[in-house]
């Protein structure tokens, strides 16, 4: 291979990765809070307090807008900093735009918030944000995109490492995701109207939404599986030629998928049946990454019961790999008719996002921090219990989410002898209710692992210090 | 212009999409598994997340 004049970590910008390392743990407990809250409000409705603020209306998008974007983002953000000056054998392009992305970041979460607890919203699933905070993504995600490229044009190595292609085509595709959902005609300091209408409206909606998850939750994600793993597992990926057909196989099927989110509304047919072959196709490059990332482990399964980094990555992918299935599955029409607007979709969900985001994530995170604060882990014990209490939370969310779903499709499609309904929809909530205290309760323990992440770092953090290693 | 008209028909462009996409598609698998010497420079290039290695002495 040809390469290389190895940098040293002074020559590193790591002070933008440290920032954003820390607002990735300082977003997970608040967006998982948020969480908690509003799935217990579903069990408990007296938890509204008659508040506008805090019902479950205004607090969802606060919630998805800080795992989402600031939990996930800032843990994009970080890593990909981090893993395109390592593999490029660089130092950051434009450090102080770098700078102007995480402030800029920053403080699109917290307007997006206030906006919401305040009633704004687009009525866009995932963009509910209101137009001025739209321009500000736009600028501070165009923002990134130079200091990123601008980073890869002056690498030293002359190979484009496969993390970065994944980092990459989500940087690209998002900027065109937001801003086409997003155009809109304001009407005053925060309202506007979409560009589109009806039909076209929805398509778009969910071109973005699909994408969102395509792209940002996914791609992303995956670049960070392919650095991360191989760095952990101190073994080079399983094989660099399925990557590349991953990717492209990858970013090639998901952009055609989304219109699985309108099966049997008033859609063209063709779209939904287009989407949903798609969505099936998508599967053989999700699970050829799977494959790819387990069995980088292969000759070292034994690193499974001793590195509890290496157990939380693997497991991401096994929940990579059910939620991938799971995915194709829902967007078949005849499973989609039972499953759509129930709670199985949400379990689904979470099983992507706890299971596969977040356990990644985790795992990127425990490598990552030690090695940005010079020192080691305060205690391995607790990264072992953090992913138990990870594990079992997802378990206790996503199971509950099961049933309570398909029985919920059940009830609503159950005909009697006349041809009536056979159930209100009220009995239908009474019957959900063991199950959202059950995902409530997940939730909790999720969230418990994380507050135990954050003390372990938090010490891990003070023991160490910020000195360049030479 | 009347040709661009050929392009407005489903049962024209379904197939014609078939088959640009599954030549790409087999274009992509040749290039990638079609040769030995480029298989091997392919794989060399897992190894980029290691060069710089002797950094991370402390932080195990």
């Amino acid at each position: 291979m040809a390469t290389t004049n190895v940098v040293t970590g002074g020559q590193y910008n790591y002070d933008i990765v440290r920032k954003f390392t820390i607002m990735t743990l300082v977003w997970g407990v608040v967006g998982m809070l948020v969480g908690v809250y509003i799935a217990s409000e579903l069990a408990y409705p007296f938890l509204n307090l008659d508040l506008p603020y805090i019902t479950f209306g205004r607090l969802r998008p606060v919630h998805t807008g800080a795992v989402i974007f600031g939990f996930g983002g800032s843990a994009l953000f970080a890593t990909s900093y981090y893993i395109v000056q390592r593999t490029c054998q660089t130092r950051l392009f434009a450090g102080g735009l770098a700078s102007f992305t995480f402030w800029g970041w920053q403080l699109i979460i917290v307007l997006a918030a206030l906006g919401h607890v305040l009633g704004l919203s687009q009525g866009r699933e995932y963009a509910e944000m209101a137009w001025p905070v739209d321009i500000l993504i736009a600028v501070v995600w165009v923002s990134y995109a130079v200091v990123y490229i601008g980073t890869v044009m002056k690498r030293k190595e002359p190979h484009i490492y496969v993390a970065n292609w994944f980092y990459l085509a989500f940087i690209l595709a998002t900027a065109l995701l937001h801003i086409f959902n997003n155009l809109a005609v304001p009407f005053s300091a925060t309202g506007s109207y979409s560009l589109f209408s009806g039909a076209q409206d929805a398509m778009t909606q969910w071109w973005y939404g699909h994408n969102a998850v395509g792209f940002f939750l996914t791609a992303a994600f995956l670049g960070m599986m392919y650095y991360f793993v191989p760095k952990q597992a101190g073994r080079p990926i399983y094989s660099y030629r399925l990557s590349i057909i991953h990717f492209w196989a990858l970013i090639f099927l998901y952009m055609w998928a989304g219109t699985h989110h309108l099966h049997w509304t008033a859609i063209p047919d063709w779209t939904s049946t287009l989407a949903a072959t798609f969505s099936i196709m998508l599967l053989l490059p999700s699970w050829g990454g799977m494959i790819n990332g387990i069995m980088t482990l292969s000759g070292a399964w034994d690193k499974l019961r001793t590195d509890p980094i290496i157990r939380f990555m693997i497991v991401s992918l096994s929940f990579y790999g059910m939620s991938t299935f799971e995915g194709p599955m829902m967007s078949l029409k005849d499973v989609n008719a039972l499953s759509h607007y129930t709670d199985w979709t949400v379990g689904h969900v979470h099983s992507g996002a706890l299971g596969w985001v977040a356990m990644i994530s985790f795992g990127a995170l425990y490598h990552l921090i030690p090695r940005l604060w010079n020192t080691k882990i305060f205690s391995e014990k607790l990264i072992n219990v953090h992913f138990w209490l990870a594990t079992i939370g997802i378990l206790l969310y996503i199971v509950p989410m099961w049933i309570s779903g398909i029985m919920q499709g059940l009830m609503w499609r159950a005909f009697d002898d006349f041809g009536n309904l056979q159930y209100g929809f009220i009995e239908t909530v009474i019957e959900m209710h063991p199950y959202y205290v059950f995902r409530a309760l997940g939730g909790t323990v999720f969230l418990l692992g994380m507050v135990v992440m954050c003390y372990n770092m938090a010490v891990t953090i003070r023991s160490g210090n910020t000195r360049a290693v030479a | 212009m009347e040709w661009l008209m050929w392009f407005t028909h489903f049962e024209n462009t379904k197939p014609l999409a078939l088959v640009i996409f599954f030549t790409v598609f087999c274009a992509v698998l040749f290039y990638v598994f079609g040769s030995d010497r480029r298989s091997q420079r392919l794989e060399s290039y897992k190894d980029i997340p290691f060069l710089d290695e002797h950094q991370d002495a402390k932080g195990k």
